[in-house]
């Protein structure tokens, strides 16, 4: 860990000394350890150190950017040159507002001592136990066991100073018996927050249910979701369309629907970077505190998160979602929502079951992609669990089932929402979710186990 | 820096490593972006750091880290073993990676011109023509132009003797446009989708595939698909563009390859697959037509290399011979591991083939695809299309999924033409294409020349924990499948 002070000791130094109008400079640091299991032992396990600052610089409008995993005066000046050098030779970038000025974001804690002091035998002891449980049943036990510490601060020539330092766990695993599979994952900030033995059990009995699945035909289906199945639903939608760029230039789901009910009036969608039931950080990668913004409430698409370029573009305020503009692989994104809540109702999964009379229960969707953006129709197959329902009761496993589906559409008929919200991690950010209980969901295909 | 590379090695042996090998990588990356007429972002980024992997008490640990001082060395090191004991704890028998390799050399990327010695100004100029040529078609919403390049420098050390030092520079490039309608939104892309085509090439790369003299033709489909007929659903006859089958090849062919996946490693993130040992030299892949190799030794992909990073030297491996599957992607821990499962065989000889790589200095290599080849046939396009009485030709993925086991597929691709009694028609929009990997191989009749033959690179290939993003290659050229199962966005 690098340390608050050193950071700012850093990061304001290399301001000092740069000769651009306008500088910022983001830094991320990490320790993470995983220890990954596979055939009941553990067959990757590994630990790393590493620090990313990403530099960027406005003379007058033209930006120039570069990326140094060197925490030292001197590399990070060697960055400011680079950056600078770059930006004498871009053209101008018409539509840039200039850096954020100070504000304060008000501190989340969310850092835990027994994440950031959890030891490559902890990992394997806490991987051990889980082994023992599979191996008692039977089956093979794959998965992960990741946990590290992350820093983050963002600085600008403005007098922008922010900092966070926060832990990370997370555990996922999939047990296998005679072909069939169950799965189980979290997230958490907290150790305490990780019940490996429970999300085992669970796993193990899942697998054991799903064996021998009959075929299905394709159809479509009322369908209970578990929250994995959710979280991909929440994830595609954000990514394609919760963002203020994709609605300013017309690709998303919300172009056509803001104002109007577009879902069941059960969801409600909201992201919040400071709720510490989620993975919070309090502020974005311009240094901007994240505001807790209502994305759907009770099926309106009510408004996009921004950062502080498409905010100006409707001279409005950026809500804090801005994602590290000086990475490459970020360059084009526009703002996202990375903190996300969809608020629990009332249900338990036993009760969604028990009102479907022939349908699917479905652990988790797998390989999903983007077929069409404006409906925000996804293509994905089902995996490690999925049930026929008969008469308000799991009756059998089925095989695997692809699915095309409009996910504004799924949200559209929801009947009931689970109590219960698992807080999930994926690839971009955190979300916490509850089940669903879908009236319609098309299923296009199906393989062969 | 050899010299903190054997300091982590000795600290790995003094600590009771029975292997270790490490590896110092540095990496420099240029990427400019240009959006809607703007640059978007011109980023240089360095990036330096080793990783030491180990077997102690029979069990595999890494560790890694960007500090390049003699005490991380000694620290990272120590770490490494650790945690090899640490993992020992679950072991079920010790790792076998078999007899030593011992390899000494150098390799460098072979290119023209340096990408790294013509000035931004120029890069710019030809992104900023493209994005032009897009913009000046009414109806184009948004338009976007990249380049990428990279130089990475290795040097891999064993405890076995090797030293290797190579440098991989690559160049990528492209663009798309995207056009809004009346609730359709179509995009193309040139030459590839998902932002770029990329290979193991200079500046030359980037010219020969001219970006601003296609940027108008691009922008042109994109608008024309908004009033384009939607695909219709049926089971039809299906020609690929050769960069759509390339993607095939990576989804059904080479993910299914690889070997450690096959052993289950992958089990609880990417998935297993189909092509389970039992099935080695005596299963039906595909029709008399189909011949895949992965050879990393071909000119310019992005699987090109002189070592991977075990040390073990770059090879050309046949997977598919006329249909049949004949072999896996390995690296030394699986060979092993085949060569006792189903016995030792030609086909299984207990040797890896050179295919484990890891994305950077931070993570541990696992077996990704090289260069996952479909051979050219005999076909020219403009006469396959004239064999095809009735069909569809697809080109440029728009989205991919398949199975955890590489079976159920489906592709959408960004454009489509209608054939009829020969003859190239009518544009289709939002053409998906569905099957299972077997199946549709087997119903492959033909596949184009050498004339028609592109090795496409593909940057974005995901796998691991924590997730390692590949690059790999696959050559193809555009080919004909019957009996395929199409349909329209539903």
């Amino acid at each position: 860990m690098l340390g608050e002070a050193k950071i700012r000791e850093l990061l304001s130094s290399a301001i000092a000394r740069s000769p651009a109008d306008e500088t910022e400079v983001v830094l991320l640091s990490g320790d993470q350890a995983l220890t990954r299991f596979a055939n009941n032992t553990i067959h990757q396990n590994v630990a790393e150190t590493d620090v990313s600052i990403a530099v960027r610089v406005a003379v007058g409008r033209h930006l120039g950017s570069a990326i140094t995993n060197r925490p030292m005066a001197d590399a990070l000046g060697r960055a400011i040159d680079r950056a600078t050098s770059v930006a004498r030779l871009a053209p101008e970038t018409a539509d840039f507002p200039g850096l954020p000025e100070p504000q304060t974001p008000k501190p989340v804690r969310a850092f835990d001592d027994a994440v950031a002091g959890a030891s490559a035998r902890w990992r394997a002891e806490r991987v051990r136990e889980v082994l023992r449980l599979a191996q008692s049943s039977g089956a093979m036990a794959a998965g992960a066991l990741c946990a590290g510490i992350a820093e983050v601060a963002v600085a600008n020539s403005r007098g922008v100073f922010c900092y966070h330092a926060g832990t990370r766990a997370r555990f996922n695993l999939v047990i296998s018996k005679d072909g069939a599979s169950g799965h189980a994952q979290r997230a958490a900030w907290r150790l305490d927050d990780l019940d490996f033995e429970g999300l085992a059990r669970t796993a193990v009995q899942r697998a054991l249910r799903a064996r021998q699945p009959r075929p299905v035909e394709p159809g479509t289906y009322p369908v209970v979701l578990e929250p994995y199945a959710v979280q991909d639903i929440v994830g595609h939608l954000a990514f394609s369309g919760m963002g203020a760029l994709a609605v300013q230039e017309g690709r998303s789901w919300m172009n056509g629907r803001l104002g109007d009910r577009a879902m069941s009036e059960r969801i409600t969608i909201i992201d919040d970077g400071c709720d510490t039931a989620g993975l919070p950080m309090p502020f974005d990668h311009e240094g901007v505190p994240k505001e807790r913004v209502t994305i759907v409430d009770r099926g309106v698409p009510v408004g996009p998160v921004y950062d502080t370029t498409t905010a100006a573009k409707e001279g409005r305020r950026s809500t804090g979602h801005a994602v590290p503009r000086a990475w490459p692989e970020f360059a084009a994104f526009g703002p996202l929502p990375v903190h996300l809540f969809v608020a629990a109702g009332d249900a338990a999964i036993e009760e969604m079951v028990q009102q479907v009379s022939r349908g699917l229960y479905v652990t988790r969707f797998w390989y999903t992609r983007l077929v069409h953006p404006r409906d925000c129709v996804v293509t994905g197959m089902t995996r490690d669990g999925v049930f026929w329902i008969e008469d308000g009761e799991i009756a059998y496993p089925v095989r695997n089932l692809r699915f095309t589906q409009g996910y504004v559409q799924a949200l559209a008929a929801v009947n009931r929402v689970g109590a219960d919200t698992w807080l999930l991690s994926g690839g971009f950010g955190s979300v916490r979710v509850p089940a669903l209980s879908v009236s319609e969901f098309t299923f296009t295909g199906v393989t062969e186990f | 820096m050899d010299d903190l590379l054997a300091r982590a090695l000795n600290i790995a042996q003094l600590k009771g490593a029975t292997y270790a090998d490490a590896r110092l990588v540095e990496t420099a990356e240029q990427t400019i972006v240009v959006r809607n007429g703007a640059v978007q972002g011109i980023s240089q980024t360095e990036d330096t750091g080793f990783g030491v992997r180990v077997i102690a008490d029979g069990a595999w640990g890494f560790a890694s880290s960007f500090r390049l001082e003699p005490d991380e060395a000694e620290r990272v090191a120590d770490l490494a073993v650790q945690i090899a004991r640490a993992s020992a704890l679950t072991k079920t028998e010790d790792v076998d990676i078999g007899p030593p390799v011992v390899q000494r050399g150098t390799y460098r990327t072979p290119f023209e011109v340096d990408p790294f010695s013509v000035p931004v100004e120029r890069k710019v100029d030809v992104l900023l023509r493209a994005d032009a040529g897009m913009r000046g078609v009414a109806g184009v919403r948004t338009t976007e132009a990249s380049m990428v390049f990279v130089r990475q420098r290795k040097i891999f050390a064993s405890t076995e003797g090797s030293l290797i030092e190579q440098e991989i520079v690559e160049s990528g490039c492209g663009i798309q446009a995207t056009a809004v309608g009346d609730g359709e939104v179509q995009r193309r892309s040139y030459p590839n989708s998902v932002g770029r085509h990329q290979q193991t090439r200079g500046w030359e790369f980037v010219e020969e595939w001219d970006l601003p003299g296609n940027a108008e033709r691009i922008a042109e489909e994109a608008v024309a698909l908004l009033f384009a007929d939607p695909c219709p659903e049926g089971v039809t006859t299906v020609i690929l563009s050769g960069n759509q089958v390339a993607l095939q090849i990576h989804e059904s062919c080479g993910h299914a390859i690889e070997l450690d996946r096959v052993f289950g490693n992958e089990a609880a993130f990417a998935g297993t697959s189909f092509l389970t040992p039992d099935k080695l030299g005596t299963f039906r892949y595909g029709s008399e037509f189909v011949n895949i190799t992965a050879d990393a030794t071909l000119p310019g992909g992005l699987g090109t290399f002189g070592w991977d990073d075990e040390g073990v030297p770059a090879q050309r491996t046949d997977i598919v011979k006329e249909g049949r599957f004949v072999g896996y992607l390995t690296d030394r821990e699986s060979a092993r591991r085949l060569a006792r499962t189903v016995g030792r065989s030609d086909l299984a000889t207990g040797r890896s083939n050179g295919t484990s790589r890891a994305s950077g200095w931070n993570r541990i290599p696992m077996i990704r695809m090289t260069n996952v080849n479909l051979l050219a046939g005999t076909w020219r396009l403009e006469d396959l299309i004239a064999d095809t009485d009735e069909g569809i030709l697809m080109d440029t993925n728009r989205s991919w999924s398949i199975d955890d086991r590489r079976l159920n597929f489906q592709f959408g691709c960004e454009i489509a033409w209608e054939i009829k009694g020969g003859r190239r028609t009518r544009m289709l929009r939002n053409p998906i294409y569905t099957g299972m990997t077997p199946q549709f191989w087997s119903s492959c009749d033909a596949v184009c020349n050498a004339d028609h033959w592109v090795l496409w690179g593909t940057p974005n290939c995901g796998k691991g924990e924590p997730m390692q993003v590949g690059h790999t290659g696959h050559g193809a050229a555009p080919a004909r499948f019957r009996n395929v199962r199409v349909f329209g966005k539903r």
